[in-house]
């Protein structure tokens, strides 16, 4: 199969996924320990934002913290 | 003297954009602390949420580093200095649906480094609200100067690009996976540090030269984290971090944490990291000859290390009776300490000794944050 084909394919495939809902397998009502606020993967952005700047200032690595990261989808 | 400079780009620019709701109305104002390898640094930290008509959000900070340095480098090669660094930073985020739009823009400024830092981001809920998805581009422009060096003038140009996922995986799990690629163009290394070659003429038995690091830089970092919910009211989590870059630097991190609620006021913390790193391949703690190679770097922040943390938390919350805007207010402590262990990076404050022989470095640093966190 040419490459184009091949992309073309793909892309079909996930449209037609795009149209079959997934469904939740954790329903709305059953997050209650996860929106719960000892969950947050940052409860402090001040503090954790402070943390990253101190060692990012005395490493070499950088990067992927999770500091852009998203909520847990509990609204 | 741009001892903090590059990382702090990223400092205090709250650019999460958690798709599907807006960060809580919150402000927060912190002292920091740092002390370590002869370099304190303390200073204020503000941050301010607010949200309008659940639409839409605003965020503002300010940040200073007070900066008193006596460290390894400073002592061998230079004088005690005493620095001020000043952030700002903005930013504004868009709620429609389960997409959220978000936007921010920082400067930070000491006497001869200024950045400005330019980032949007797109978060969106999908699978039942299961899984975030955020894509975010950063935009860096900074301007390097030296003390006394009137014609020294040079500038970098930074772009981050990064993926993050959060996954609800179980009633009591959730995983999530972060990317970064960082790209850096321009003016890397500090234009004061100096890296040091064997000198016979020299009475120590070396001398020192300027450092010169390649012009660009390209880094991928890869994270892993997973967070339970335990079978009582606590949380666990774990995280993984890979890392390298075009310098040949690769490192590892690793952290565990464990959050414990005690009643609805207190809630404590307690965690564990370590963070293991290979030097970069242009770094010797000491080079045969003078102009060795193109580039050379004697920077510890690039050589072969350790570091461990342990950390602690404990924070109350309460709800401020002569403050009735307030919601709910919170005092938190949080202290750490973190062991720096160098393998190729030598204390030069022990002499009489033939040059590359001297003990190998390390340092101890406390690291704290006493802040007010009020919800209104």
């Amino acid at each position: 199969m040419k490459p184009a084909r091949a992309l073309a394919a793909v892309i079909a495939l996930l449209a037609a996924t795009g149209c079959s809902r997934i469904e939740p397998w954790v329903k709305p009502y059953e997050r209650e320990a996860i929106a719960d606020p000892i969950m947050a993967w940052d409860r402090d952005p001040v503090s954790s934002s402070y943390m990253r700047h101190v060692y990012e200032s005395r490493e070499g690595a950088r990067g992927a913290s999770g500091a852009s990261g998203g909520g847990c989808g509990c609204n | 003297m741009q001892l903090i400079r590059r990382a702090a780009l990223l400092l205090l620019v709250p650019l999460a954009a958690h798709a599907g709701v807006l960060p809580e109305d919150r402000a927060d104002l912190m002292y920091h602390y740092y002390d370590g390898g002869g370099v304190t640094i303390d200073g204020p930290s503000l941050l301010v949420r607010k949200k309008f008509a659940e639409k839409y959000a605003v965020n503002a900070s300010y940040y200073v580093d007070m900066v008193s340095s006596a460290s390894i480098d400073v002592i061998t090669t230079a004088s005690e200095y005493s620095e001020e660094r000043t952030q700002y930073g903005v930013g504004f985020e868009y709620l429609r649906g389960k997409v959220t739009y978000a936007a921010s823009f920082s400067n930070s400024s000491e006497n001869d480094y200024d950045a400005d830092t330019a980032s949007v981001s797109v978060s969106q809920d999908m699978f039942g609200d299961l899984t975030t998805v955020a894509l975010s581009f950063t935009r860096g422009w900074d301007d390097v100067t030296r003390h006394g060096d009137p014609a020294f003038a040079d500038s970098i140009d930074r772009r981050i690009y990064g993926v993050d996922i959060s996954q609800i995986a179980t009633k009591r799990l959730i995983l999530g996976f972060s990317y970064e690629a960082i790209t850096e163009e321009g003016f890397l290394n500090n234009p004061y540090r100096q890296v040091r070659y064997v000198d016979p003429d020299a009475a120590l038995g070396y001398s020192y030269e300027f450092e010169r690091y390649p012009r660009t830089r390209t880094g991928n970092a890869f994270s892993l984290r997973a967070r339970w919910y335990l079978p009582y009211r606590a949380a666990l989590q774990a995280d993984y971090r890979f890392y390298n870059d075009t310098w040949e630097i690769s490192s590892s991190t690793a952290e565990v944490a464990y959050t414990h609620p005690f009643g609805e006021q207190w809630t404590f913390d307690v965690h564990y990291r370590f963070h293991d790193q290979d030097a970069a391949e242009f770094y010797s703690d000491l080079f045969p000859r003078e102009n060795f190679q193109n580039f050379l770097a004697r920077d510890k922040e690039l050589a072969t290390m350790q570091s461990h943390t342990l950390g602690f938390g404990v924070a109350y919350e309460f709800k401020p009776s002569r403050f009735d805007f307030l919601g709910k207010a919170a005092i938190n402590l949080k202290y750490d300490r973190i062991h720096f262990d160098y393998d190729d990076f030598r204390d030069l404050r022990t002499t009489g000794v033939a040059p590359g022989t001297e003990p190998l470095y390390d340092f101890d640093a406390n690291v704290v944050r006493l802040f007010f966190s009020g919800w209104f």
